[in-house]
């Protein structure tokens, strides 16, 4: 598009110094304005009267002309934007701000910056911070990937089966994430007395002798809790999943199915997959956020803290100094150490989706 | 080539039947694993006390009975503030955050996906980085936002952050970005279509499985709204705060507890049915439009 566009204005510029501007800003445009920028924007005839010519202007010109031109678009995010900068920007500015201090909320004491000292104590001598940052690794690694690859097999796995039968099935899967506080029954089939329909059940059956504590024996504790974290996991993503395989064009799959595509695993590499980029995006998104932030759940089943730490993650720490003992400052720094790790999984995700299909 | 099977003048894709048996196989394993608790907790609220605990514990009900319900509305009308208000001010703050994030998010994934305005790579940039952020430490910020322009003990100290929940964005502009085609788009501006309209009529309806997607999404969490730090008087406290104090009550409100839960699960249920009707209806008649 570019070079239809210099070759189109070159007949109409003569001055050298204006043609020197342009590629100058050229340059800058590379970086800033998008690269599909729509046809409109160029005069596809030069002689038009009111044509503008994007190289007879500077870089500020031209995006202000683009600004003017596309005026619309800020009336339409600034409705969302300003809630968004109230209630999701500032607030993490101030965090960032307050992870260099020692702001505490009880005592309100705010002595002074601390510089880095929040994320030097995090890292070398908070021995609960690092243990809390293996488990959710460990808990993030196993419930993040095999919850992302669940949703999206059982969503692909149903989209064939008949509407009818695909709502019922759909509403089976989807249920246990959309139903609240209800994985509390977990602690009702796994409760720690003999009352407890496994540890009933064993005892009855003779396997043991005593019930076992479950969500309160370390062995257990963190197996378990990634079972309810499964059970749960077939949430908004797998929704996404379903709508989004819907919205592909059936006529592909028939076009692929002639062009010689054997069987559905290639399908799915070759079709599906990549045309599902965006929802896949956003599922692992989903995937991330929900597996690093695993924390209410824990507490509810496992109590607070987890017996011996076996279940303490990052959100726990976070929830620890953040509403228990009001130091909010180094909450902060927490705060900003799970949301780094958590921008580094996304972006090795998008990596490893980008590879998608070739 | 290999020969096409075709049925109804319709190409039939490659199915092996071993493929067929292992998925059918993998969906019946992971259905049972997704649905026993689901209907444990059903069989729960109908067991009456002495079946709650009784040994060896049984996963089905033997007598059932309505009790537990009974008990959870009596406890519920005790309290003095009427239930009736609970069930009101959870319904008033689910579908006024639901309604306002879908519009103000919808608008603005419009913007962000299909107009070309500057800026706007860095505005999505933010959006997608805030994705990443825990709330906890957000609070104390908005605590002190929500306080200066005096929406403290007030729903819309709930409401109105809800509306900008980035998430329903996100879910939106990914459809948008995959599921219209700029080529529409562009005929509808050149045939004098203003761009709320172009939105309004041509853009949503192609996404309405996303939108569908996000009042599912942004309901069920509004539903499921418990005590918030920024509510304190007991007529503006939602159901599920109700019920939790409730069911806290120990082990003789157990079957309560249990009642409690299924209440709870029916409504976010319900509304995803009907959504997902709907969706499969968009998809059959957009299907015909081809």
């Amino acid at each position: 598009m570019d070079e239809r566009n210099n070759n189109v204005e070159n007949d109409v510029l003569v001055d050298e110094q204006v043609n020197e501007n342009v590629e100058k800003a050229d340059l800058h445009r590379e970086g800033i304005v998008e690269d599909n920028t729509p046809v409109e924007n160029t005069p596809a005839k030069p002689k038009k009267k009111k044509a503008i010519a994007r190289k007879d202007m500077t870089l500020a010109q031209w995006t202000w002309h683009e600004m003017k031109r596309n005026k619309v678009a800020y009336l339409m995010i600034l409705p969302f934007m300003l809630v968004f900068l109230l209630f999701t920007v500032f607030p993490v500015g101030l965090s960032l701000v307050l992870s260099f201090t020692n702001f505490n909320m009880l005592s309100f004491s705010w002595d002074m910056f601390v510089g880095i000292d929040n994320y030097l104590r995090l890292f070398f001598e908070d021995d609960i911070f690092l243990l809390a940052c293996k488990n959710t690794l460990v808990f993030a690694m196993i419930t993040g990937p095999v919850s992302y690859i669940l949703s999206f097999l059982v969503a692909w796995f149903i989209n064939e089966l008949p509407p009818r039968v695909r709502a019922v099935v759909t509403l089976i899967f989807y249920a246990p994430s959309i139903s609240g506080a209800v994985y509390t029954i977990w602690g009702v089939l796994f409760s720690n007395d003999s009352y407890g329909w496994v540890n009933g059940t064993l005892m009855d059956l003779g396997f043991i002798d005593s019930p076992i504590l479950w969500f309160y024996d370390e062995n257990y504790a963190m197996p378990l809790c990634i079972v309810v974290a499964l059970w749960m996991s077939l949430g908004t993503a797998f929704l996404s999943f379903i709508a989004g395989l819907q919205t592909i064009d059936k006529s592909l799959f028939e076009a692929a199915a002639v062009d010689g595509i054997k069987n559905r695993w290639q399908e799915l590499w070759y079709i599906t997959l990549p045309m599902m980029k965006p929802q896949l995006m956003f599922g692992a998104v989903m995937a991330i956020t929900s597996s690093f932030g695993f924390g209410g759940v824990v507490t509810a089943l496992c109590g607070f803290p987890s017996v011996n730490y076996s279940c303490h993650t990052i959100m726990h720490c976070l929830d620890d100094y953040g509403s228990q003992r009001w130091e909010v400052g180094y909450a902060s720094a927490i705060a900003f150490v799970l949301f780094l790790i958590m921008i580094g999984a996304n972006t090795l995700v998008n990596k490893m989706l980008s590879k998608v299909g070739q | 080539m290999q020969k096409m099977r075709v049925r109804n003048h319709q190409v039939v894709l490659n199915r092996s039947v071993g493929g067929d048996a292992g998925i059918f196989t993998f969906l019946i394993i992971m259905g049972a694993f997704m649905f026993l608790p689901m209907i444990y907790v059903w069989l729960q609220a109908f067991k009456p006390l002495d079946e709650l605990w009784m040994f060896p514990p049984k996963f089905y009900v033997v007598r059932p009975t309505t009790k537990n319900f009974a008990d959870l509305f009596t406890l519920l009308s005790d309290s003095w503030v009427p239930f009736s208000r609970y069930i009101f001010n959870t319904v008033l703050i689910t579908a006024a955050g639901t309604f306002g994030n879908l519009v103000l998010s919808s608008l603005a994934a419009y913007a962000v996906s299909k107009i070309p305005f500057p800026g706007r790579k860095g505005v999505f940039w933010i959006i997608q980085r805030s994705l990443m952020f825990t709330s906890t430490v957000t609070a104390i910020a908005n605590f002190l936002t929500l306080s200066k322009l005096g929406l403290m003990d007030n729903p819309l100290a709930i409401i109105i952050p809800a509306w900008g929940s980035t998430m329903g964005l996100y879910l939106m502009k990914q459809f948008m970005d995959s599921s219209i085609s700029d080529a529409v788009l562009e005929s509808a501006r050149l045939d004098g279509c203003s761009e709320f309209r172009t939105f309004w009529t041509i853009a949503m309806p192609m996404v309405k499985p996303a939108w569908l997607t996000l009042i599912i999404y942004s309901f069920q969490g509004l539903w499921n709204t418990g005590a918030s730090a920024y509510i304190y008087s007991e007529q503006w406290k939602t159901l599920n705060y109700a019920i939790t104090q409730i069911t806290a009550g120990g082990i003789a409100r157990a079957g309560a507890s249990a009642a409690g839960s299924v209440i709870m699960m029916i409504v976010p249920i319900l509304v995803f049915v009907v959504s997902q009707s709907n969706i499969i209806e968009t998809m059959a008649s957009s299907g015909m439009k081809d």
